[in-house]
């Protein structure tokens, strides 16, 4: 039977709803305005001039190709540590996992500028004779402090630890059953991994890559004390907008500052379109 | 053949203790028990999914307790079916035959032999999230037949289904029972289906299997 609801009764229940709209809208469109004020506020304080000379600047291009190079490189060597850590975590009891899973958000926690010398320290501790950055140099032929290999380093331990995160609840999120099953099927545990969990798991991989990325674009402390800020060497384009705004030169900084927004949005975007063609 | 001899199995708190049944080739046995006595627990066991603590688990004659799920040949449809989200139909059928190198010729001739066994012929191709609960059933029933286990392992086959798709499954069972053969144990708490369908009626009571008692209070 057809249920009568008085029109004045429906109207009020419509009423009642609206604080809630309004409240949850309020709030949430207040951040969401603040991020679009703090871009249009770059876009306004900058010309097309000022981002056409900024581009012009050989330090800036060399910036610019270091910073895609090495943010690439930090979020592909992210996942490829994230997937087997997460997976590892979500799916296994094994003896100091909660002491794996505390120090892997270490790099999260601890302040940038601690991370950059807790690297530097790493790698000129002498153990008697023996430090691991004379031996890499000396011996493999590849120094790392002050050098783009200081950077990637120094992005990955920060973007890594978010890629962890990541892809643990993405595996968390995966019924293990499956895995059991496949176990039951003729599968190893390494067969189950890669034929059944890992497919599962792919729109995780790319959140991870994306977060990653973009860790890596905005990581800058550590990077500082590590890798240092030396012009068409180590120069990316976080510290790009801290030597321009050191030597008084703000325009050039919010130039720069734009380009790494317009990077990061290329970036999200690519992305999303990638993770829509593979679901498609 | 499946053979359980003085089984200990411990999960937390749970324990079952001393368990032991004969199930023989070709026989259908069906476990009977009200939820949460660890009729799950056995399967699971027997499959090399959860340890067990003492005794001995014997599938065709073979001991097999300390082997790994993948050695056993052992055929197993849990409750959730746990149906690989990114397969197709396809490729559920086939996924074990892969697993053991079979030939293209071999597992084409697999897949017809199965989908016209279990009515999945039209479903080939499509994805096992796009499946009714009757469908999903039947594809998770062909994945654990298609390599020709030893024995097959039914975990409430027929619980989560409504009353039509429940004839038309337990029709489905008769039909792999008559076709392949297999032996198979297969978990209920409905007397109704055990009475159908089986050869040989277990009881799990008080932390024991009883065979052959059969009281028809298994329900729940």
């Amino acid at each position: 039977m057809e249920s009568r609801v008085p029109v004045a009764e429906m109207r009020q229940r419509r009423h009642a709803d609206l604080p809630f709209f309004v409240v949850m809208g309020g709030l949430s469109a207040s951040f969401v305005l603040l991020i679009v004020l703090l871009l249009a506020a770059d876009i306004m304080f900058t010309s097309v001039q000022d981002f056409r000379d900024a581009l012009m600047k050989p330090q800036i291009q060399a910036a610019f190709r270091l910073t895609l190079l090495s943010c690439t490189v930090a979020a592909i060597m992210s996942l490829w540590v994230a997937t087997p850590l997460g997976y590892l975590l979500s799916r296994y009891r094994f003896p100091g996992r909660w002491l794996v899973d505390t120090l892997v958000d270490i790099p999260i926690v601890l302040p940038p500028l601690v991370l950059g010398l807790s690297l530097l320290i790493l790698f000129h501790l002498k153990f008697g004779e023996w430090e691991l950055e004379s031996w890499l140099r000396d011996t493999l032929g590849t120094p790392v402090t002050y050098q783009w290999r200081a950077v990637v380093l120094a992005q990955f331990t920060v973007a890594c630890a978010f890629a962890v995160r990541t892809m643990r609840v993405t595996f968390d999120q995966i019924d293990p059953r499956c895995e059991d099953v496949a176990r039951t099927l003729g599968c190893s545990r390494a067969q189950a991994f890669l034929q059944i969990a890992l497919p599962q798991a792919w729109r995780g991989m790319l959140t991870a890559t994306t977060l990653a990325w973009a860790r890596s674009l905005g990581e800058f402390g550590p990077i500082m004390v590590f890798a240092g800020a030396t012009q068409m060497r180590t120069e990316v384009l976080s510290t790009s907008v801290f030597l321009e705004l050191s030597v008084g030169q703000l325009d050039s900084a919010v130039a720069v500052s734009l380009m790494m927004v317009i990077m990061a949005i290329l970036v999200l975007l690519l992305l999303r379109a990638f993770g829509a063609r593979l679901q498609a | 053949m499946i053979e359980l001899k003085q089984v200990s199995i411990r999960c937390g708190a749970f324990s079952l203790n001393d368990i032991s049944f004969r199930v023989e080739s070709g026989q259908y046995a069906v476990l009977m028990g009200k939820t949460g006595l660890g009729k799950t627990t056995i399967l699971e066991s027997i499959c090399g999914l959860r340890k067990v603590q003492a005794g001995s688990i014997l599938v065709r004659g073979i001991d097999v307790t300390r082997w790994s799920p993948s050695d056993r040949q052992i055929g197993y449809v849990p409750q959730d079916l746990a149906l690989f989200p990114t397969l197709s139909v396809r490729e559920h059928l086939q996924f074990a035959l892969r697993l053991r190198r079979a030939s293209r010729s071999e597992m084409k001739q697999r897949t017809e032999e199965l989908s016209q066994v279990l009515g999945l012929g039209e479903l080939l191709d499509r994805n096992v999230q796009r499946l009714s609960g009757g469908e999903a059933q039947r594809v998770a029933l062909g994945r654990a037949l298609a390599a020709r286990p030893a024995v097959l392992l039914l975990d409430e086959p027929l619980s989560a289904l409504d009353q039509s798709t429940r004839i038309e499954m337990h029709d489905w069972l008769c039909k792999v029972k008559v076709a392949t053969g297999v032996t198979t144990l297969h978990v209920t708490h409905n007397s109704a289906e055990a009475e159908a369908l089986a050869d040989l009626r277990l009881v799990l009571q008080d932390g024991r299997v009883l065979e052959n008692t059969y009281s028809g209070s298994g329900e729940d």
